[in-house]
């Protein structure tokens, strides 16, 4: 199921205004990749490029190249709403839809495509996809009661399930435990020690701890000044980042000099 | 412990009377403020409950089933007759047919504007719709009339003249509920549903269309309550008529507020003594009845209103 990815010369504009330089990295599959970095180095920006998501936002585009599994994202060829299909993605916020009940909301990638699937197999991918996102007990009871009532980190799960529902790839996470307190943090980082095991994840975090549990490799982003594009400063084993990294800056910013 | 406790008292004593301390100066702002406030509400429902009342003191006299479901086809002179069904009908009729053409019309717009629209087109929209807004009703009847004029030759009236004359007043009222609505509509739940691979049009049909449904239904309702009640439009496009017309495309019909209108403007009739059964202030007293079952179907339809919002709006606790 997992693939692996490579970025190569990736340049991220919003309109004229160069957000990201020319980041160069490969995500390996089956494992966690955890980027950090000070605010505004554009850590969330990379990642939404990985799901063609930034692409929401208006005058937002890139030049450069990522592949995965060889194939170019960006091709010309590509739909972006397949490439989404592919790599989901999980958000700082909770945001399951407050106008579905917990099971419809684990079925929304199916349903909200106007897809058909027979009661049996909508049963099946509720009960697996829950229980891949460790919540299956706590709401079994209670699937057909509105997401938006489970607390946040519950909601934070519920919103994992959904997007391993439509059986992705590649997972993507932008702080997806910042909203939470560190029992339901807890939770999801389990969650996703777990989930590596078939999927590939990319999870940026502000939490240097939070990186050094979770991941097997860590990106350090950093950016020169406020205007300067932000910039890919070491990607290594999160043991070699954590304890001998390359670069000052990151030796800095881990050991808490700024940032 | 007895020798402490003089001195804990003392002390005590001094935070209480600092925290007894009372701002004088704030209380009595607060306090007139508040009379402020609730003078100010008072005097805003004053007359609104001063109109429903002399509404209904003088309405609920002639306002019966009789009245509700007969028309003023051959009535004349102070007959204790007449009803008010034919204008019923008509103004169900030209103002759902209204809603017909702006409903689609307007959320289309709202949704352009709030999900693709940008650059110049979509500010040139939201201009014109703003200009929109300030058309006198009068204008929009006048629009409307020499549209079909133009069609179908000078001195056409019937219903559908009059429902898009009500559409030209009711279309910039939806754009704007609605495009407030969807705008209130979070961006999380967008790129939630875009990040699940499912394409734009459909997040917009499922997921924010379906978020913002109760809001868009109560901005509907409030356009369809603000055109409801406009006389002179439809005085010159669907004109006026004693007898039933079902029919929007062809002939005069009645409409509730022109029903009044004519009502009160035939004034007293001059009954003789040696008249049996005449009743001097009738039309008078349709007049009012006609303005109270006007209210009472703006009522319904607000009622209507709320029971939707209620059934599709987005549930927080189970």
């Amino acid at each position: 199921m997992a693939q692996r990815i490579d970025v190569k010369d990736l340049n991220i504009f919003y309109r004229d205004f160069k957000a990201v330089a020319d980041i160069e990295m490969a995500v390996e599959p089956r494992s966690v990749t955890a980027f950090i970095g000070p605010s505004g180095c554009g850590k969330s920006t990379f990642l939404r490029t990985l799901n063609r998501m930034h692409e929401v936002i208006p005058g937002a585009h890139v030049q450069g190249s990522v592949t995965m599994d060889g194939v170019d994202l960006y091709g010309n060829d590509i739909d972006p709403v397949a490439v989404r299909r592919q790599v989901g993605m999980v958000f700082q916020r909770p945001n399951p839809f407050p106008t579905m009940s917990i099971a419809e909301n684990v079925l929304a990638g199916v349903r909200l495509n106007n897809k058909r699937i027979s009661k049996g197999d909508a049963q099946d991918m509720v009960e697996q996809s829950l229980q891949g996102a460790n919540l299956w007990n706590e709401v079994k009871d209670r699937l057909d009661r509105p997401g938006s009532g489970l607390s946040g980190g519950q909601q934070q799960r519920l919103c994992i399930a959904r997007a391993i529902a439509v059986k992705p790839q590649v997972l993507l996470m932008d702080e997806p435990c910042s909203a939470l307190d560190p029992i339901s943090t807890l939770a999801i980082e389990d969650l996703i020690a777990e989930l590596k095991a078939q999927y590939t994840i990319v999870i940026v975090t502000h939490n240097m701890q939070q990186a050094a549990r979770v991941s097997d490799r860590t990106a350090f982003f950093n950016l020169a000044g406020t205007g300067q594009p932000g910039r890919l400063i070491e990607i290594d084993d999160t043991a070699t980042i954590f304890s001998s990294p390359r670069e000052q800056a990151t030796e800095d910013y881990i050991s808490g000099r700024f940032g | 412990m007895t020798t402490t406790a003089p001195e804990a008292l003392a002390g005590n004593a001094e935070l209480r009377t600092l925290l007894q301390q009372v701002d004088k100066r704030r209380h009595r702002k607060d306090r007139v403020m508040r009379g402020l406030i609730v003078a100010a509400f008072l005097l805003a429902v004053l007359p609104l409950v001063s109109v429903a009342w002399t509404v209904v003191k003088h309405g609920i006299e002639r306002f019966n089933v009789y009245f509700l479901t007969h028309s003023m086809r051959g009535v004349f002179g102070g007959m204790d007759a007449g009803g008010v069904y034919h204008a019923i009908v008509g103004t169900v009729e030209i103002t759902l047919f209204a809603a017909l053409i702006s409903v689609p019309i307007g959320l289309l717009t709202a949704i352009y504007l709030v999900e693709y629209g940008r650059g110049p087109l979509a500010r040139a929209v939201t201009f014109f719709v703003d200009v929109m807004t300030g058309i006198p009703s009068i204008v929009a009847g006048l629009f409307a009339y020499a549209l079909f004029a133009v069609i179908l030759g000078p001195g056409v009236r019937m219903g559908v003249v009059g429902s898009v004359a009500l559409s030209v007043l009711m279309i910039p009222v939806v754009v704007r509920s609605s495009e407030e609505m969807l705008r209130l509509v979070p961006n999380e739940l967008r790129e939630a549903a875009l990040a699940l691979g499912v394409p734009r049009w459909l997040v917009v049909i499922k997921v924010v269309l379906r978020t913002a449904v109760a809001g868009i239904v109560t901005g509907v309702m409030i356009a369809v309550s603000r055109v409801i009640g406009e006389t002179a439009p439809l005085l010159i496009t669907v004109g006026v008529i004693d007898s039933i017309n079902y029919n929007l495309f062809d002939g005069r019909m009645m409409t509730l507020p022109v029903y009044v209108y004519r009502q009160f403007q035939q004034g007293l009739v001059p009954c003789t003594p040696d008249q049996a059964n005449c009743i001097a202030t009738v039309a008078y007293d349709r007049a009012w009845a006609g303005a109270l079952t006007l209210i009472l179907i703006v009522m319904l339809l607000n009622l209507v209103a709320r029971l939707v919002t209620r059934f599709f709006a987005p549930k927080n606790l189970g």
